[in-house]
C-alpha cells in the first residue's frame, strides 16, 4: 500500500468513524437507542457467539450418532439443544461432509451467514472476489485455501441467500478415537464448517 | 434488481485474500455500526429486506469500494432518512417508533431472533421434492433474492423448505404474500455450460414465484 493510499484511507476511516458517531448521537437523543445496549450487542458479538459454538455441535454430533441424525434433520432444534439459537440462525440447515462429498456455503448476493454458530463472518466470505467465483469455480477456490477435493468426491456449493443458513458438519479426522468431545471440538475450524477447510 | 451486489458468477475480482488472525471488528467504529443497526429494529420497524433493498441501491461503484459495515451504515442512513428519524425532508414512510431496547434484554433478543418461517396453512406447495423446475426468466427491478446466475436453467425440488413470505412484494411494502421457499439442485455442468466433474452440484433456496414447472 503506498504511502498516499494508506493516507487516503485514514482520512476515509476518520470520516466513517465520524459519521457512525453522529447517527449514535442522534439516535440516542431520539430514545431509539440505548448506548448501554449497544455495548452489550458489541460484547456478545466479540466475545460469546463465534465458531466455537459451532465446533461443540460438530464436537457433538462427531461423538453421538444420535445427536448427528437430529442434526442432520433439524439443524435449528439439534443447535438449540446446545444453548445456541437467534439471529441470522432461525433456519438452520447442517450438511455432512462424507468420503464422496464436500460442501461449501456462499451467499451471492450479500453475507447471509449462520450468527449462532460461527458468528460475524470474516473480511474474505463478504468480499467479491469468494462470492463471485465460488458458486462458478468451487474447486479453484478451495484448491487456493489450501483444500484439493478428489475428483471422485461430489462438490456441493450451497447459496444460502434465502432464509436458510447453512453450516458444513466436517468428516472426523482418522486417529482422534481417543480424544475427548472437548478436545475434538479444538480441532474444527471456522473455515472447516464453512466448507473451506477439511476440518 | 440485476444490480451490483448480485455477483455470482462475475470475473474479475481475483484470489480470495484472507487476514490471518483475523478479529472480529477492524476499527471501533465496525463495533458501534453493528450493534446500532441491530439495536435501531427494535425501536424503528425494518426487516432484512428493507435492509437488504437499501444495500442494493448503492450505486455500483460505491458498493464496490465500500466495506461491509460502510454498507451497513449508508444503508441505514437511507432507512431512517425514508422514515423520518433522520432529518433531510424527504421522509416517504410514516413509521411508529417505540422505545430503545434495554441492555438486559439484548442477549435475550438475540437468542430468540426474529423467526420469519410463517405458517404452513398459509400457502398450498405448487412442487414436491423431486419434482423438475426452471428458474423464470424475469429482472424484477426490485429487491429480489433470485440470482441471475440460476435464471432460465433447470433444477431439481431437492427440499420444501416451508411457507416464507416473499422479499420482492416485502421490500417495496407491497405484503408478504406467503408463499413455500425450496432447495433447488442445479448441476454445475448445466449452469456453466463447462467440463466440471458431472455429479458437482450447486443449491439455491428460491420462492415458488421464482419458479415454472420444466
Amino acid at each position: 500500500m503506498s504511502k498516499d493510499h494508506g493516507h487516503d484511507h485514514d482520512a476515509e476511516e476518520k470520516g466513517l468513524a465520524l459519521r457512525v458517531k453522529t447517527l449514535e448521537s442522534l439516535l440516542v437523543e431520539k430514545g431509539l437507542v440505548d448506548p448501554a445496549a449497544l455495548d452489550r450487542f458489541v460484547e456478545e458479538y466479540e466475545t460469546r457467539i463465534g465458531p466455537k459454538n459451532g465446533a461443540r455441535v460438530v464436537a457433538r454430533a462427531w461423538v453421538d450418532p444420535a445427536y448427528k441424525q437430529r442434526l442432520l434433520t433439524n439443524a435449528t432444534a439439534a443447535i438449540r439443544e446446545l444453548g445456541f439459537s437467534g439471529l441470522q440462525g432461525e433456519n438452520m440447515v447442517a450438511v455432512e461432509n462424507t468420503g464422496s462429498v464436500h460442501n461449501v456455503i456462499v451467499c451471492t448476493l450479500c453475507s447471509c451467514y449462520p450468527w449462532p454458530v460461527l458468528g460475524l463472518p470474516p473480511v474474505w466470505y463478504k468480499s467479491a472476489a469468494y462470492r463471485s467465483r465460488v458458486v462458478k469455480e468451487p474447486r479453484a477456490v478451495l484448491a487456493e485455501f489450501g483444500l484439493k477435493v478428489p475428483a471422485a468426491t461430489e462438490v456441493r456449493v450451497w447459496d444460502s441467500s434465502a432464509e436458510i443458513r447453512y453450516m458444513v458438519v466436517p468428516r472426523r479426522p482418522d486417529g482422534t478415537d481417543g480424544l475427548s468431545e472437548a478436545a475434538l471440538a479444538d480441532l474444527v475450524t471456522r473455515d472447516g464448517m464453512v466448507g473451506t477447510a477439511a476440518v | 434488481m440485476d444490480g451490483i451486489h448480485d455477483m455470482g458468477g462475475m470475473d474479475g475480482f481475483g484470489p480470495v485474500t484472507r487476514e490471518a488472525d483475523e478479529p472480529v471488528f477492524h476499527a471501533d467504529w465496525e463495533r458501534r455500526m453493528l450493534a446500532i443497526s441491530l439495536a435501531v429494529g427494535f425501536a424503528v420497524p425494518f426487516t432484512d429486506d428493507h435492509l437488504r433493498r437499501e444495500i442494493e441501491r448503492i450505486p455500483p461503484e460505491l458498493y464496490l469500494h465500500s466495506s461491509y459495515y460502510e454498507k451497513w451504515l449508508i444503508a441505514i442512513e437511507s432507512l431512517l432518512r425514508e422514515r423520518g428519524v433522520l432529518p433531510d425532508g424527504n421522509a416517504t414512510l410514516k413509521v411508529e417508533t417505540g422505545p430503545a431496547i434495554r441492555p438486559e434484554a439484548v442477549a435475550p433478543a438475540i437468542h430468540a431472533g426474529f423467526p420469519t418461517r410463517r405458517d404452513d396453512a398459509e400457502a398450498a406447495p405448487r412442487f414436491a421434492a423431486g419434482a423438475k423446475v426452471r428458474v423464470r426468466n424475469i429482472h424484477p427491478k426490485t429487491h429480489t433474492r433470485l440470482p441471475r446466475y440460476v435464471r432460465g436453467h433447470e433444477g431439481v425440488v431437492h427440499r420444501d423448505l416451508g411457507v416464507f413470505g416473499l422479499p420482492d412484494s416485502n421490500s417495496e411494502y407491497q405484503g408478504h404474500r406467503a408463499q413455500h421457499c425450496y432447495t433447488v439442485r442445479f448441476s454445475q455442468q448445466a449452469l456453466w455450460g463447462r467440463a466440471v466433474p458431472v455429479g458437482d452440484s450447486l443449491y439455491v433456496d428460491l420462492w415458488e414465484d421464482y419458479l415454472e414447472p420444466a
